[in-house]
């Protein structure tokens, strides 16, 4: 299955090297509408190996790595450069300021958390009343986004002003096998396709779109699928696993994704049913070189998927996703071995994409 | 043409899973078409005709996607949990039967209602396929599966699950085998997914990129008892469609339908949908943008497993979209 190459085979693997890049990604704040952190980093790991790379209209980087031949599969990948997080609206007396939710968070994620505020990432707390001072009835209702304020203190409010954004302020973790952090929706996609630029595979052209504005309805990756016009599209993004126990013991049937289980390819969402040709071509790749592999369940959420596959004359598309817990919260946990197998899957489905993939648009 | 709808009714294809109707359509009208394709959507495309003086490319679209549902998880007991594909209503599911994709059929169960009055919700549901565990279950996560319910000729109305839209599936099939001249560079298009957001069109109108566009899908009545307001009725002819929840048609498109269905003396209706959308929105926001109007088929209980239309409506819609294509399309 593997090409000839006079260069030494590349083996895809997840190290300390790949664990330190999405670190610097899951520690960089990029709320959906300002991705320049994120861009930055991504800009400085390509340049030295993309034969094209632009920045568009939205923000999205655009990369591509052409292949040997004149005639090879177009192949599109993209990651979501941008995460859940907060705005700024309207400063009040004394350092708080009420916030605006950009994403999807419930509310109940909001109460207590520290927060960090604009470009300078000034620390702030989304203040919770202490338990002395509230009552019982008190504590059974969500406390309404707009009845919340972040308080920056006093000096706070030089430093910032309405409309910068906020993230939760999280610090990356890795313990054991699992990594902690905010943000790996998506940044563990955006350094899956760092990873996969720098080796991509000569028998494709490899485009791959970081893109701006996922979370807010899947903006950027709408105009960069008109943009490359690919052959196919492969979205890499990150999945709930909701995969604890259920509270009166009966069987877990709505997980979602297991930890642990491999990447989760998508069958259908809300807003796309994948090509199934591409879903029996990523089986076949995971059963190939033996790697775990599961399907998401159908049903609800979407990704870039949904804005690409219905572009031009049609994309066939399919998301393949790294399970993760408690997404679009402070802190999200994954295991290293569905990233790992996450990054080993895409690179053997790129292996066999041939000719017969090019769409001959009649 | 009752035995088309018939064939063309009881196949089962919900959205996403359009081959094995694409393939008998394929079959249908292969000999009465200059050529066929299958886009990266699995829209199936026929062409027919060359544009002439006076002549227009023109897109009819026919969804041949239906309702249904998709396997989420197979339980220890061998029970298949799903979520639905497209606007399938809790209460058309008591009792129901499916017919998956391999083959396979099922009943649709119920938990036990903590409030009887209460509507249950879909995570409430089950499919019983009649396996012991998950091991003995032939389905899985995944796989897909229409309502089945046999077609029923009651003479002057048919009734079957997804007339929504097969009977527009047949409408366009026998306008293609009955066209013999034409002006006009006919896309007929039966397209996918428009049940779960008007998918297919989408990419369709954008590779045909036509001068005019028809959506051709069935509507709602208002001739049931209570039901709601609305000035179409079955028998009453094919209607002609003013707008309904996705796009307005262009009025000029409007016109020209009507004073064609007066000229050849075919009845027709005039149709205001205020909840219910079809291809004709994919169409008309397409690229720089398409004159786009719609031809409707009256139906009662869309969306349930017992859709109900008129015979002679199906006929004289046939009989109108022969008219409107068969002549220069002259638009004021």
């Amino acid at each position: 299955m593997h090409p000839n190459y006079d260069l030494p085979l590349y083996v895809p693997k997840i190290t300390q090297e790949q664990i330190g890049l999405l670190e610097r990604l899951c520690q960089a704040c990029a709320v959906a509408g300002d991705e320049s952190e994120v861009r930055q980093v991504i800009l400085e790991q390509v340049k030295p190996y993309a034969d094209e790379v632009k920045v568009d209209a939205l923000g999205n980087v655009l990369v591509t790595r052409q292949g040997k031949s004149d005639h090879c599969p177009r192949v599109m990948m993209t990651a979501h450069m941008d995460e859940v997080g907060f705005m700024l609206v309207n400063e009040e007396e004394g350092g708080l300021y009420r916030f605006a939710l950009v994403g999807g968070i419930d509310p109940r994620q909001l109460v207590g958390k520290p927060v960090l505020v604009g470009r300078e990432h000034l620390p702030g707390v989304i203040g919770a009343k202490p338990i002395h001072l509230t009552d019982a009835e008190e504590r059974k209702h969500t406390i309404p986004v707009d009845a919340l304020r972040i308080d920056l203190g006093t000096e706070g409010s030089s430093k910032v002003k309405k409309g910068d954004w906020a993230t939760f302020a999280t610090r990356f973790a890795q313990i054991g096998p699992s990594l902690c952090a905010k943000a790996l929706d998506d940044r563990l996609g955006v350094a899956t396709l760092i990873e996969l630029v720098k080796h991509a595979p000569a028998n494709l052209d490899l485009l791959v779109a970081f893109t701006v504005q996922e979370e807010i309805g899947l903006r950027g990756a709408r105009v960069a699928g008109y943009a490359f016009n690919p052959d196919l599209a492969i979205v890499v993004d990150s999945t709930p696993a909701n995969d604890l126990p259920t509270r009166d013991g009966s069987e877990n049937a709505s997980y979602n994704t297991h930890l642990g289980a491999g990447p989760a390819i998508y069958l259908a969402d809300r807003a796309t049913f994948s090509d199934q040709r591409l879903v029996r071509h990523l089986v076949q790749a995971a059963e190939t070189e033996s790697i775990p592999y599961q399907f998401r369940q159908p049903g609800g959420g979407g990704t870039d998927a949904g804005a690409i596959h219905t572009q031009r004359a049609g994309i066939p598309s399919v998301s393949v996703s790294v399970p993760c817990r408690y997404i679009h919260t402070a802190a999200g946990i994954a295991r290293l071995d569905d990233w790992n197998n996450t990054l080993r899957l895409l690179y053997a489905a790129l292996l066999g994409f041939d000719a017969s993939f090019i769409n001959n648009p009649a | 043409m009752k035995s088309l709808i018939k064939t063309l009714v009881e196949i089962p294809g919900p959205s996403g899973s359009e081959h094995t109707i694409c393939e008998k359509i394929r079959d249908e009208v292969a000999a009465y078409v200059d050529s066929l394709r299958v886009d990266a959507l699995g829209n199936l495309i026929a062409l027919k005709g060359e544009k002439k003086a006076g002549g227009l490319r023109l897109m009819l679209s026919a969804h041949m996607d239906e309702i249904g549902i998709m396997v989420t998880h197979v339980d220890e007991n061998g029970f298949v949990r799903f979520i639905t594909i497209g606007g399938v209503s809790p209460r058309t599911c008591l009792g129901g039967r499916v017919l998956f994709m391999n083959g396979v059929q099922g009943v649709i169960g119920c938990e036990k209602l903590e409030d009887i009055n209460s509507q249950p919700a879909i995570d409430q549901f089950f499919i019983d396929v009649g396996a012991h565990n998950r091991q003995d279950c032939k389905v899985k996560i995944g796989d897909v599966a229409g309502f089945e319910r046999s077609f029923l000729d009651l003479g002057n109305r048919l009734v079957a699950k997804s007339m929504d839209n097969r009977v527009s599936v047949a409408i366009l099939v026998e306008m293609l085998r009955q066209l013999e001249h034409t002006p006009h560079q006919i896309y007929a298009v039966f397209s996918t997914q428009e049940e779960v957001g008007l998918r297919g069109a989408i990419s369709a109108a954008y590779g045909i990129d036509p001068d005019l566009g028809l959506a051709v899908d069935v509507t709602a009545v208002g001739d049931t008892p209570k039901g709601i307001k609305m000035e179409v009725s079955l028998g009453n002819g094919p209607a002609i469609k003013v707008r309904d929840s996705s796009f307005i048609s262009d009025p000029r498109l409007v016109r020209w339908m009507v004073a064609v269905a007066e000229t050849n003396g075919i009845p027709y209706q005039l149709e205001v949908l205020e909840r219910g959308g079809t291809d004709g929105k994919s169409i008309q926001l397409a690229r720089a943008g398409v004159p786009t109007a719609g031809l409707s088929i009256p139906c009662r209980y869309i969306h349930s497993p017992s859709e109900m239309v008129d015979y002679n409506d199906v006929q004289g819609a046939v009989r109108l979209l022969l008219a409107l294509v068969s002549e220069p399309i002259v638009l004021e």
